[in-house]
């Protein structure tokens, strides 16, 4: 078998495909480290040649600068509200739709389906302009409340959880809890709730992975540094005309740990929710 | 087909009874969340930046309407062109790389022998989980202009000159494409995988009886079977990569809205919107992105559907 790279025990070929996957892990993992090394160094280190590489004394110094610059809890605090309002929401609305378009039967089911669907081909970028002077107008510049309201619109999540309803909960079920005259409220909460909660999850991790990112919409809204989620508090790190490193990657470090440690615990659930929300 | 005759006869028997009338109402109920959410945030602000595309307006005082003429005034603005420029080409630099490396990683993630395979899982896929603002930050640091920045040490080994990556032309574009490159990479490698996985082995195994080495395999098995995913990462990548606003933003820092060699259109409407108060062009420039989006999809969509056509005619 020519050039059959993968079945020789320990040839070229293998230990090629080794060092790749090494390289590449390598360079994934080093700003991590990196970040964490320059968080714990004194802003000259940057300086220093060769590259500093291991671990300072300046840990607890830099945080300290990092809270001078911006109210990090506060940041942390905001971010983590309208990551859970928003999962919450999202999560309360696909799972009310999804239910809906999968068992429900009404007029202009497949049309309104559809409609959802189509949304997501809308650029967020195209009603920015107006989004941003409906916020103003109403009052909610600097407001929590503004900074998720966006995010509310998951045309992603019904269509994920009409797939899960279809495919989980079946009509026989429905049927016999109709009989026995159950409203339909009650088939949502008492039958079909319990069991898509494993979808929930997967659902719930893709929300909330992806408005702990969110950086555009709320650089917009938030301009009180109060207010600030801790992407634009991070953000606002970097606008000095001289900055001090040290301080920069110690903000970042401390903002990205929480998040990195949950992903650490739950990385399998973590990665198939991701991929599931993708491929669906 | 005998069991939906029944339901249909049922139905007709039943005719439209009080409970067909509760479960329409619920059915509508409970889809209109998203719908009277929409309505507000999406519809009417889309709706909204339409009209706005051909007025003149500051955002205080009264409307204008100008025809045409912010179109003529983005269309001839070099910084305009400048910006579609920088985004293309960032969008090349960017996503190109990734898709490839990415369908080789998860090509060989998937290989039945392969050990430390959850490690390599996980350590490829971590850099998603931090935000494009933490990326960007770091990346900037590491591609910062001073001499003994990181970056400017290593090419520094290999007899380089140092760059100054935020000022300059190319230096700009290739820190920005780096930090999206590994930012996604694992994203990608993650859906490839779970369309390997949906591949059966046999066909493999098949293959390698005839003689196929990894590369045919690859070549001739996984690429044309993974087409559906390779289209999905292609369209997702298209759409973000023409959206490009975080990375450059946060990385240029103070000078993001003054210079020009890593200006995205996004970073240019923004510009014009919240930079310089002119609604007008702001929104009409949100449309030419919307239209840019659609073509540059469509073109990709048709590029990516004729892959492997040779081999498998659908």
């Amino acid at each position: 078998m020519k050039g059959d790279v993968g079945t020789k025990k320990w040839g070229i070929g293998r230990i090629g495909m080794y060092l790749f996957l090494t390289v590449i892990s390598l360079f994934s993992l080093f700003p991590f480290y990196w970040m964490f090394v320059m968080s714990t160094r004194h802003s000259s280190a940057y300086n220093s040649i060769p590259p500093a590489m291991v671990p300072g004394d300046q840990l607890k110094e830099n945080f300290q600068k990092v809270l001078d610059m911006i109210p990090f809890f506060q940041s942390m605090f905001n971010t983590l509200i309208v990551c859970l309002t928003v999962t919450i929401v999202v999560l309360l609305i696909s799972s009310l739709a999804g239910f809906a378009f999968s068992k429900l039967k009404f007029p202009g089911k497949n049309i309104l389906f559809f409609a959802i669907l189509f949304t997501i081909i809308i650029p967020p970028q195209l009603g920015l302009i107006p989004q941003y002077l409906l916020v103003a107008k109403a009052g909610l510049l600097d407001n929590l409340f503004a900074a998720m309201v966006l995010f509310f619109l998951n045309p992603l999540g019904i269509f994920l959880m009409r797939q899960y309803v279809s495919e989980s909960v079946p009509d026989e079920l429905i049927e016999a809890a109709r009989l026995d005259g159950c409203s339909i409220f009650r088939i949502y909460r008492s039958i079909v709730l319990p069991i898509i909660l494993p979808a929930f999850a997967t659902l719930g991790i893709i929300v909330f992975t992806s408005v702990w990112g969110e950086f555009l919409w709320q650089f917009t809204v938030l301009r009180d540094p109060e207010s600030y989620t801790i992407q634009v508090a991070l953000a606002s790190l970097n606008t000095q005309f001289k900055v001090d490193f040290g301080m920069l990657l110690s903000g970042v470090f401390w903002a990205t740990i929480p998040l990195l440690i949950v992903f650490l615990l739950f990385n399998k659930l973590f990665i198939s929710s991701i991929a599931e929300g993708s491929v669906k | 087909m005998v069991s939906l005759d029944e339901k249909q006869q049922k139905k007709r028997r039943k005719g439209f009874s009080s409970q067909d009338m509760k479960e329409m109402l619920s059915g509508y109920l409970y889809i209109s969340p998203f719908f009277i959410i929409f309505a507000i945030i999406g519809l009417y602000p889309a709706i909204f930046s339409l009209i706005l595309a051909f007025q003149k307006w500051n955002g205080m005082g009264e409307m204008e309407f100008v025809g045409l003429n912010n179109f003529q005034v983005i269309l001839s603005d070099p910084l305009f062109w400048k910006s579609v420029y920088n985004t293309v080409i960032l969008g090349l630099m960017g996503t190109a790389p990734q898709l490839v490396i990415g369908l080789i990683l998860a090509f060989l993630l998937n290989l039945s022998y392969l050990r430390f395979k959850a490690f390599f899982r996980v350590t490829i896929f971590m850099p998603y989980i931090t935000s494009m603002v933490a990326v960007a930050l770091v990346f900037s640091v590491f591609f910062s202009n001073n001499e003994t920045a990181l970056v400017n040490y290593i090419i520094g080994l290999f007899g380089f000159d140092p760059v100054s990556w935020k000022t300059s032309e190319w230096g700009a574009k290739i820190a920005i494409s780096t930090m999206v490159f590994w930012r996604w990479l694992g994203y990608n490698t993650i859906i490839y995988l779970a369309g390997m996985q949906s591949i059966p082995n046999e066909l493999y195994e098949a293959s390698k009886i005839d003689g196929a080495s990894i590369f045919q395999q690859l070549r001739y098995i996984t690429i044309p079977l993974l087409k559906p995913f390779i289209i999905l990462t292609v369209f997702f990548s298209t759409v973000g990569a023409m959206q490009l606003f975080t990375e450059p933003t946060v990385f240029l820092g103070n000078t993001a809205f003054s210079r020009d060699e890593a200006m995205t259109v996004v970073m240019y409407l923004y510009r014009d919107a919240f930079k310089l108060s002119s609604f007008g062009t702001a929104s009409a420039a949100a449309i030419v992105l919307l239209l840019f989006i659609v073509v540059a999809s469509a073109i990709n969509m048709l590029l990516t559907k004729r892959l492997g056509r040779d081999r498998r005619e659908t």
